[in-house]
C-alpha cells in the first residue's frame, strides 16, 4: 500500500475533529460520495490515508473549482436537487457532514442517502446541546454558538435538529444506527450519541447509518 | 496547397476502407496529423488533442499558412499543463477537413478530380473512426487522455462513449452531446450564406476556378459572433468608429465591423467552402443520446473513463446547461466525474484563452489522472 504523494488539499496533516469522526467510520478501499464536499480536505484525506474511490459534490462553484483543481473528482451539484441522479447501491458510503441542517428536505436527502450508498454517514451540530438551550432560555434570542455562528436572518441553517429529533427521524423512516458519537464543546470528550446525556453535552454529533 | 503542408501523413489504401455512418466506404484515405513529446516505452502516455470546427493539427507551432502561433499553444509545451517532457500529444486534421486529411477538397480517385459535393455526409463518429485508424497505426492500445473544445468536445464525447476501453479520461470543453436546435439555426445560417454564393457553383467551384469567398466569410462573419459574448463584444469595441465620424452609407464605420470583415476575410484564405459544410453538418447530426436508445446515461453504462466536464459562464453556444446535461447522465452511472464551470465572461472561445481558473483546473485533473494511471512525473524513460 503506497501513500500517494501529496496534491494540495489536506493530506498528511490533521483534519477538523468531527472530519476524523466521519474518516474513522470508513473502511479502507471503499467507494465514497461525499456530499457538500467543500474544497475537499474529507476526500482529499480519504484517498490518501483509506484509499478510497471518492467522488465529491459541492454547491459552491469555488470549492468545485479548488477540489478538483487539487486532482479530486468532484462535481456542482446540489444535495435536494442532484442525488436522484444517482442509481441505488453506488457507493459504500455516503456522507453528508454539516451539511443536513442546510438542506431544504432533510428527510429526502437521508432516504436518497441510503438508497445510493449501503451506509451513510451523517454529522451535524446539535440543536439540543445545553449552551444552545441556555442561551435561548436566558437571552430569548436565537442561538449563536461556535458551531451555530450565523445570525437567525443570514443562516444558511434552516433545518437545525437535536440528536433525539435526529434518531426519531431515522427511527421513523426505518433507518438503523450501526454508531454515533457525539463531541462535546471541546471537540474532545465522546459520548454515545444514543445516550440519555449526548443530546445535552454534544455539540455535534456523527452518526453512521444502514438501511433495516 | 494539402502537398506543400507540413507534418505527418498517414495513407489508408484501397484494401482498408473506412465504414462511414452513412453506409458509404471510404478509401483511400489521408490523415493528416502533428505530434509533440515523445510517446513512453509502454504507450500510456499519449494524449489526443480534438480540435474544432475551424481549428487543425497545428497544435503548438507556428500555424504553415497563416504564420499564427498554433491555437493551444498556451497549453501545450514542455512544463505547460499538456507537458511534451510528460505527454504524448496527437492532434489530426479532422475528417472532412481541408488541411491535409482527407475532405471534400482532396481528389476523388473514381474522377481524378476533387469531391466536392460528391464527398459522402461523415459525422463525428467518422472523424473518431479515422483516429482510431490513427491510433492502430501507431499502436497506442490505450490513450492516457482525450481532449478537445467545442467541436472538439463532441469527438472527446464519442471516443469515451464508442471506444471506453482505448480512453482513459476524457475533458469534454465548452461542448455538448447534441447540437440544439440554435446550433444547427447558427450553422444553417452559415452554410446558406456560402451557398449563396454565385461562386459556389453548386459546390462545384475548383472545376471553374472560382471559390465562394464571400459566402464563407459571412459564414464566418456570423459564426464568430457567437463564440464572443456581448460583455467581450463591448468591451473590446464599445461603439467605437473605425474613423473620425460617421460615414452616413455602408462602410465599417464601427470598430466591431471592420474586426468581423477582418475575420471573415482572412478566414477564406485558410478554409475551403465545402468542408464548412460537412463539417458543420457533422456536428448537427451528432446525438450521443440518440444514437442509445435516447437515454443519454446509456452512451456511458459501465464506463471506467474518468471525466472532466468543463463549460464557461458566458458560453452562449454551448451553455453550462448542456455540460450540466453531460454530467447527470455520468452520475446515473456513476462515473468517475468532475465538473466545473469557470467564471470567464469571454464567451464559447474562453476555451483557446487565457483563462487562469480554466488552467488550473485541467492541471488539477491531469496530475490527479495521471497518477491513477501510474505515470512517473518527468519526461517518459
Amino acid at each position: 500500500m503506497t501513500v500517494p504523494a501529496r496534491r494540495g488539499g489536506n493530506s498528511g496533516s490533521a483534519i477538523r475533529v468531527d472530519l476524523q469522526m466521519v474518516a474513522d467510520m470508513v473502511e479502507p478501499g471503499s467507494r465514497v460520495l461525499d456530499i457538500g464536499c467543500g474544497e475537499g480536505v474529507l476526500l482529499d484525506y480519504l484517498n490518501s490515508f483509506k484509499q478510497v474511490d471518492g467522488r465529491g459534490m459541492e454547491l459552491s462553484m469555488a470549492g468545485v473549482r479548488a477540489a478538483v483543481a487539487h486532482g479530486l473528482s468532484v462535481i456542482q451539484g446540489d444535495a435536494d436537487i442532484d442525488l436522484k441522479d444517482y442509481p441505488s447501491g453506488a457507493f459504500d458510503y455516503v456522507i453528508l457532514s454539516q451539511t443536513l441542517q442546510a438542506t431544504r428536505n432533510p428527510r429526502d436527502v437521508l432516504e436518497q442517502m441510503l438508497r445510493i450508498g449501503r451506509r451513510a454517514i451523517v454529522s451535524f451540530p446539535n440543536f439540543g446541546h445545553w449552551q444552545v438551550r441556555l442561551s435561548l432560555f436566558w437571552h430569548g434570542r436565537m442561538p449563536m454558538t461556535e458551531t451555530l455562528t450565523y445570525d437567525w436572518y443570514d443562516t444558511p441553517n434552516i433545518h437545525l435538529c437535536t440528536i433525539r429529533d435526529f434518531t426519531d427521524l431515522c427511527a421513523g423512516l426505518g433507518i438503523a444506527v450501526e454508531r454515533a458519537i457525539s463531541l462535546n464543546s471541546r471537540g474532545r470528550a465522546r459520548y454515545d450519541a444514543g445516550g440519555r446525556l449526548a443530546n445535552w453535552l454534544g455539540e455535534q454529533a456523527v452518526f453512521l447509518l444502514r438501511r433495516e | 496547397m494539402s502537398l506543400l503542408l507540413p507534418g505527418h501523413r498517414l495513407e489508408l489504401g484501397p484494401d482498408a476502407p473506412l465504414r462511414l455512418d452513412c453506409g458509404v466506404e471510404l478509401a483511400p484515405l489521408t490523415i493528416a496529423y502533428q505530434t509533440y513529446g515523445r510517446l513512453n516505452s509502454d504507450k500510456s502516455n499519449a494524449i489526443l488533442i480534438c480540435h474544432a470546427l475551424t481549428g487543425d493539427q497545428y497544435v503548438a507551432e507556428t500555424h504553415p499558412v497563416t504564420g499564427k502561433p498554433g491555437w493551444w499553444e498556451e497549453l501545450v509545451g514542455p512544463g505547460r499543463i499538456l507537458d511534451t517532457d510528460r505527454y504524448f500529444l496527437i492532434c489530426a486534421n479532422v475528417l472532412g477537413g481541408c488541411m491535409g486529411t482527407t475532405g471534400p477538397a482532396s481528389v476523388n480517385p473514381a474522377t481524378g478530380r476533387p469531391w466536392c459535393q460528391a464527398f459522402p455526409v461523415i459525422t463525428i463518429g467518422d472523424m473518431v473512426r479515422a483516429q482510431l485508424r490513427l491510433l492502430d497505426y501507431l499502436e497506442i492500445d490505450q490513450l492516457f487522455c482525450v481532449i478537445g473544445g467545442s467541436m472538439g468536445g463532441m469527438q472527446a464525447l464519442e471516443w469515451a462513449a464508442r471506444h471506453p476501453q482505448r480512453v482513459f479520461a476524457a475533458i469534454p470543453i465548452a461542448t455538448a452531446a447534441r447540437h440544439s436546435a440554435q446550433n444547427i439555426a447558427f450553422a444553417e445560417v452559415g452554410r446558406q450564406a456560402i451557398m449563396a454564393d454565385p461562386d459556389w457553383c453548386g459546390g462545384d467551384y475548383p472545376a471553374h476556378g472560382r471559390k465562394p469567398q464571400r459566402g464563407l466569410a459571412v459564414a464566418r462573419m456570423a459564426a464568430h459572433i457567437t463564440y464572443l459574448s456581448e460583455a467581450a463584444l463591448h468591451r473590446k469595441f464599445g461603439r467605437n468608429l473605425q474613423g473620425r465620424e460617421l460615414s452616413w452609407g455602408f462602410n465599417a464605420d464601427f470598430q466591431v465591423e471592420s474586426y468581423l470583415r477582418h475575420q471573415g476575410s482572412t478566414f477564406v484564405e485558410r478554409f475551403d467552402a465545402n468542408s464548412y459544410l460537412y463539417i458543420t453538418r457533422a456536428m448537427d447530426y451528432f446525438d450521443l443520446a440518440a444514437d442509445h436508445g435516447g437515454i443519454l446515461a446509456n452512451a456511458f453504462r459501465g464506463t471506467k473513463v474518468r471525466f472532466c466536464v468543463i463549460s464557461f459562464t458566458s458560453d452562449w453556444l454551448f451553455p453550462t446547461a448542456e455540460s450540466r446535461a453531460i454530467v447527470h447522465a455520468l452520475n446515473a452511472v456513476a462515473a468517475n466525474v468532475s465538473f466545473v464551470e469557470v467564471e470567464s465572461d469571454k464567451g464559447h472561445d474562453a476555451f483557446l484563452l487565457d483563462e487562469p481558473e480554466f488552467h488550473a483546473t485541467l492541471s488539477g485533473f491531469l496530475d490527479g489522472a495521471a497518477e491513477h494511471r501510474g505515470l512517473p512525473r518527468g519526461a517518459p524513460p
